[in-house]
């Protein structure tokens, strides 16, 4: 394999990761509202600034990574809690509309309580580059990949073996049989919203010291965490994490190899054929409609 | 019934026609013409819109891109072609709905969120075709825009723009009510209730869709294209995601499945920023507040809502 195949890959598969564990958090409040929650960016731009803020504040890396996360995921129980909830009654549109005004909402705070400055943090554990193979790869990467693992053998275990996981792919599956089965739809809901929250404040803690933070990063990282959610198939867990490596992979092909000014526009045609010839995404529930 | 329900629509049209027309006795200067004139525009992207999101039930996330295509599409015609301004608008619009017409076939099989992912794809792929491409269109800096040339005189004036602006959405929400309450418009809804149980029916649903689709993205691109010659300027961030973002919210916001509602949903969004320039910093979080309280209030859109408050609480 080329150095420069081997340069891509490790490129790809950094950003491939991040785009997973965005795309992990909107399967998940999908999957307990039918909701595409459009400020799921927003927790990805909280985490990294909150870190930068607490790490000012003279907080050590892991403690300020952690209040970071903490500080996201009561963000998101709120905006269930305050938004998402009162409106329950309203179609799936109207939530989602209330999502992009919470995201407008999260962006205009964001520039208040912090600036609109571009931030950086620094790497977990130094910037050293290692060499493997001729290709140069940095440790924050590596903690990238090694954080996503971790958090992808926890879900895989909070859902397959604990009572609430299980609890909350019942929901997924049929929402009146869970309730009927005596599974509180509104506290999966709100719990899905933390859980969510939780994942983009760490995609947005690990990204940060690659690709630096502010107060407007939600929107990007957020678009790509939706696409790489549908190209694996919405609410599937395997399919965001799928969906996001392939994008990653496809973004980094494309500018390594083609343009990198026409990246975006590479990834996005082959999401639209993947979409095109599977209309379910790769991984998505084939479902007929119930006349 | 059926005569009750034409005399509420052209009720309807007539109340906006006296408000369009009365307008110009509060605008007292051509900042007020300004705002009035981009109320105009958006709402005729959003009455477009709304028939395809409102009444077809089918989401599109990248009409912020026919609307800049529209617009670089006269401008390029105009500026490197030298083509007269008049004759560029027709073709380029023209063009962009042969686009969407081709485009619509595979994309339309799509279904909710996932139709949704493949328009947003189509926007973002649009904005960064536009802003790479400079020798065309300036790149992500723009490009300047030659007035509008009608035999030979250039529409100049804030004056003038508003009551071409006026005309042609008194036009768009003649023909969008009329569409609404015509076969096609009853097919439309039926689809949205149940693709498959109308095409039991007999409706052929791939068709219909389509039409309304193209229909719509030709909306988008006309009011781009007026846009672009009116503002003399267009920048990528015309078609960017939250510009498409923010006219499906102006569709929500007003009421899906009401062709007023859209027009009240571009006024409301468009006139808000500009009376919350003042708070300067505090905009945006003002501006997500309300939308979000707003949503909350009035689920169903702010149109839909005030007509049950105001309508007789018996059936008929």
């Amino acid at each position: 394999m080329s150095a420069q195949l081997l340069q891509v890959l490790f490129a790809g598969l950094t950003a491939g990761a991040i785009y997973a564990l965005v795309a992990l958090g909107f399967s998940i409040i999908y999957n307990s509202s039918q909701v595409i929650n459009f400020a799921q960016g927003e927790f990805v731009m909280i985490g990294g600034m909150a870190t930068v803020s607490f790490l000012h504040l003279g907080l050590p890396l892991p403690l300020a990574a952690l209040a970071a996360v903490a500080a996201t995921t009561l963000v998101a129980l709120a905006l269930d809690k305050l938004a998402v909830e009162r409106a329950r009654n309203a179609s799936v549109v109207t939530l989602i509309i209330i999502t992009i005004g919470a995201s407008i909402l999260l962006r205009g705070l964001a520039s208040l309580v912090w600036d609109k400055n571009i931030h950086a943090l620094p790497a977990f554990s130094g910037d050293k580059p290692i060499s493997v193979g001729g290709a140069t790869l940095l440790p924050q990467s590596l903690w990238v990949l090694g954080v996503s693992l971790a958090v992808l053998a926890a879900l895989w275990w909070f859902f397959n073996r604990t009572l609430y996981g299980k609890a909350m792919l019942a929901t997924s599956h049929n929402r009146l049989a869970a309730q009927l089965a005596g599974i509180s739809v509104r506290r999966v809901l709100l719990v899905s919203f933390g859980l969510s929250g939780a994942l983009g404040a760490l995609a947005g803690i690990l990204v940060a010291p690659i690709t630096f933070t502010a107060w407007d990063v939600g929107v990007m990282l957020g678009l790509k965490g939706f696409a790489a959610a549908i190209l694996g198939g919405l609410g599937s867990g395997p399919g965001a994490v799928l969906g996001g490596l392939l994008l990653g992979l496809a973004e980094a092909l494309a500018a390594g190899y083609v343009s990198s000014a026409y990246k975006d526009v590479i990834a996005f045609v082959i999401i639209l054929a993947v979409l095109v010839l599977m209309p379910g995404g790769l991984l998505g529930r084939r479902a007929a409609e119930r006349v | 019934m059926l005569a009750r329900l034409g005399a509420a629509r052209s009720g309807g049209l007539l109340a906006l026609a006296l408000a369009v027309a009365l307008l110009p006795l509060a605008l007292g200067n051509q900042y007020l013409y300004d705002v009035a004139i981009l109320v105009g525009l958006n709402a005729i992207v959003c009455v477009g819109l709304n028939l395809l999101i409102g009444y077809a039930g089918q989401i599109s996330l990248g009409h912020a891109g026919f609307f800049a295509l529209g617009g670089y599409g006269s401008a390029i015609l105009a500026v490197r072609y030298g083509w007269p301004p008049l004759a560029t608008l027709p073709v380029s619009v023209g063009s962009v709905t042969l686009l969407a017409f081709l485009i619509g076939r595979p994309i339309l099989r799509l279904k909710g969120h996932y139709l949704a992912m493949a328009t947003l794809g189509l926007g973002v792929i649009i904005t960064v075709v536009l802003a790479t491409a400079d020798r065309f269109t300036g790149g992500p800096d723009g490009m300047s825009v030659p007035p509008l040339a009608l035999f030979g005189r250039a529409l100049a004036g804030e004056r003038a723009w508003y009551w071409l602006v006026g005309a042609l959405l008194l036009a768009c929400v003649w023909l969008a009510l009329n569409l609404v309450e015509s076969p096609r418009g009853r097919a439309l809804r039926a689809l949205h209730g149940s693709e498959v149980a109308a095409e039991m029916i007999g409706i052929d649903s791939a068709r219909h869709k389509l039409a309304v689709f193209v229909l719509s993205a030709g909306l988008a691109a006309a009011a781009g294209g007026l846009t672009a010659h009116y503002s003399g300027f267009i920048t990528p961030s015309q078609g960017s995601f939250l510009r498409s973002i923010e006219l499906v919210t102006m569709v929500v916001f007003g009421g899906m499945a009401s062709t007023f509602g859209a027009v009240v949903g571009a006024a409301v969004l468009t006139t808000l920023p500009q009376l919350l320039t003042p708070l300067k910093d505090y905009e945006m979080v003002v501006f997500g507040a309300v939308m979000m309280f707003t949503m909350i209030f009035m689920p169903r859109g702010i149109v839909p809502t005030l007509a049950a408050l105001f309508k007789p609480r018996t059936r008929g």
